[in-house]
């Protein structure tokens, strides 16, 4: 708010300037680990063994980054992260797409085709949310094997899928709710059907929603490691498995700057797409909460 | 034949009966206005019309056709609706041809439904443009629009000028009746305003509590309505209500106002002879309302010429409202506020004596209890 009238005496200015410090701080004190993880990954391996966490780099070497996405070892094979970061968006893209859809339909179906029960349903689709991660394991274990998807790509879409259907549904029933019921109607009256007012009517409206579901969803996706490693195969697993695997390789000498490298490269996507879409993120999760 | 036909339509929602065994028949061409307050059940009749809502029992007939089951798309039917429901990713041009292209009509026809209807209601500049660059009157028109193109058998209209200042409001209200005039359409219009109920319609159904109380011409519902009920709803500012006593006089029957504030007769008031009925006779003696309308009361010295008609009263002027066309005076007569209506050149001010006159010859008689119409 810069348009604002403030006071001006000496001691509220001082209030303010000890306010910011607190503030830079407290921001410095956040970015440090990142600060520390780039040095360290564009550092050679002596002046990591001579120097301090925060010392710089003597020579700046990517030689880490590309020995982590190429050629470092993850237990038994020595191929680098680039594989299992395929194997990530592999993951992450059909899942994403899917759950964010049938959250749309879902959302659309209980805002605008009420049945008995509705509310019912959506309360139970909430408590989905809420079951943590480890209750599912088991049973999880089971199906996916009646299933005959057990260590595939295409069983962890599913996990991911029915995992995250909660989560989709309960973004898009509440941005429905705000959409008026009078335009479905309209629809109706002109003649559209069930799927015309989805693909025609509601969706080219849902930009903001679906922004923020697809970023929900592909940073929780991208970043899970429990249902990886429990469930993927030894060629399918996604890439936070194989940086677990990587650092914890006790063989041979430990290269911090490799670990890091990879760390960095297993984070990188969900950095990029926050910070691509981060604005519309933002948006979104606002959206009609104030009339524009 | 009649356009639409509702027979006997019962709605329940839970427990509550929104509308109680409506019946109501429409003529090609006619332009039918429901009208009542809030909660009424107007807008639920408007909605088993088209389609959106299920009765839960009786029948609804579009030509000669049962249509009580059909869907909305499958009743030719179009709506405007009080929030324009406009498709906010389509532009105008799509917006208005989205029915058209639902019902498979070829696209050069399209074209040209859209341009001829852009051309009727003078959208055609805003073609291109989506609804969020459009004002409030520019989307009204395409809302309309948008159901001029489809050229269905019965319009529907729900509320569609109460989202516009005052005065668009006047002038849509204009043109939507120049359009029914020019295109002859069937129109069900639905509103709480009785002066747009009163302006546009060839017959008013005045609703309350889910049942029709009165149907009929914006005239019938006026001057003879059936109860005090439609009587206070329908003018503005409302018909006066004043609680008199009839009496027999050698001259025939009159009517006592009563002093609300120090007991007896505030006025006596001639009935005129050419309206007695037979039911007066039983009622002498009994407490029963008077309705007068603002505009049956007259300033005493506006009415020079006809001076001797009706009955002298003074009252002192409490409020004194000039509006430019006319000037509303709100007065005390026997404890009874009640408001007339005088002409634009009167100068009364407030607590001032006025002399006026009023004659019963179009005044209307309720009875107490049931509130319904004696005479």
């Amino acid at each position: 708010m810069a348009n604002m009238v403030r006071r001006h005496t000496t001691s509220a200015r001082l209030w303010r300037a000890g306010l910011y410090t607190l503030l830079i701080v407290a921001a410095l004190v956040y970015l440090l680990p990142l600060v520390v993880m780039l040095l360290t990954s564009l550092k050679p391996l002596d002046d990591i063994r001579a120097g301090g966490l925060l010392s710089l780099p003597s020579t700046i070497s990517f030689e880490a980054w590309s020995k982590a996405w190429g050629s470092a070892c993850t237990g038994m094979r020595c191929n680098g992260m680039s594989g299992y970061f395929l194997n990530s968006i592999a993951i992450v893209v059909p899942a994403v797409a899917i759950s964010s859809l049938v959250g749309a339909l879902n959302g659309y179906v209980l805002t605008k085709w009420r049945f008995r029960g509705a509310n019912l349903c959506f309360a139970l689709l909430l408590f989905g949310c809420f079951v943590p991660f480890q209750v599912v394991l088991m049973p999880m274990a089971r199906t996916l094997g009646w299933l005959g998807l057990a260590s595939s790509t295409s069983g962890l879409v599913l996990v991911h899928v029915v995992y995250g259907i909660a989560f989709t549904t309960l973004f898009f029933r509440n941005y429905y709710v705000s959409i008026p019921d009078e335009m479905i109607a309209a629809a109706k009256l002109d003649g559209a059907g069930f799927w015309r007012i989805f693909w025609r009517i509601l969706l080219p409206v849902s930009g903001p929603i679906i922004t923020v579901t697809v970023i929900w969803q592909f940073t929780q996706i991208w970043n899970d490691f429990l249902f990886g490693v429990s469930f993927a195969g030894f060629d399918s697993q996604p890439v936070t498995v194989a940086l677990n695997n990587m650092v914890n390789t006790s063989t041979g000498v430990k290269e911090y700057n490799v670990d890091m490298a990879a760390a960095m490269i297993a984070a990188l996507p969900t950095l990029v797409v926050y910070v691509l879409a981060g604005k519309y993120f933002v948006r979104g999760l606002t959206a009609g909460s104030v009339k524009g | 034949m009649s356009a639409l036909n509702v027979r006997h339509v019962n709605k329940t929602f839970g427990s509550t009966q929104v509308l109680k065994d409506i019946s109501l028949a429409i003529d090609s061409g006619e332009f039918l206005i429901l009208v009542g307050p809030s909660g009424c059940g107007k807008s639920t009749l408007m909605n088993t019309i088209a389609g959106l809502e299920p009765v839960t029992s009786g029948e609804i007939r579009i030509g000669d056709e049962d249509v009580t089951w059909h869907t909305p798309s499958e009743r030719d039917i179009a709506m405007v609706f009080q929030s324009y429901a406009l498709y906010p990713s389509m532009n105008v041009r799509q917006n208005i041809s989205f029915g058209l292209e639902m019902r498979k009509m070829p696209k050069a026809q399209r074209e040209e439904a859209v341009s001829r209807v852009a051309e009727l209601l003078q959208i055609t500049p805003l073609l291109d443009r989506k609804p969020s660059q459009l004002s409030g009157g520019q989307r009204q028109r395409v809302a309309m629009g948008r159901a001029l193109a489809r050229e269905p058998q019965i319009y529907l209209f729900d509320e569609p000028l109460s989202n516009l200042d005052a005065k668009l409001r006047v002038e849509m209200r204009t043109e939507i009746k120049k359009l029914h005039q020019r295109l002859g359409t069937t129109i069900v219009y639905v509103t709480h305003d009785q002066i747009e109920a009163m302006t546009l319609a060839d017959r008013i159904a005045v609703m309350r509590d889910g049942e029709i109380l009165q149907l009929g011409t914006p005239h019938e519902v006026y001057n003879d309505p059936v109860d005090m009920f439609v009587a206070g709803f329908m003018g503005s500012p409302s018909m006066n209500f004043l609680p008199v006593t009839l009496v027999s006089q050698a001259s025939g029957y009159a009517l006592q106002v009563h002093d609300e504030e120090q007991g007896g007769t505030a006025l006596t008031l001639p009935w005129p002879a050419e309206r007695d009925t037979q039911e007066l006779s039983a009622r002498v003696g009994d407490r029963l309302v008077l309705g007068l309308r603002p505009e049956h009361f007259l300033e005493d010295d506006a009415i020079q010429e006809t001076s001797g008609e009706g009955t002298r009263l003074e009252v002192t002027a409490t409020v004194v409202e000039p509006t430019g066309a006319d000037t509303l005076l709100q007065a005390w007569l026997g404890g009874n506020e009640v408001t007339a209506r005088l002409g634009p050149k009167s100068r009364v001010v407030a607590g001032d004596r006025v002399a006026l006159r009023t004659d019963l010859s179009r005044a209307v008689l309720f009875d107490e209890k049931t509130q319904r119409r004696l005479a």
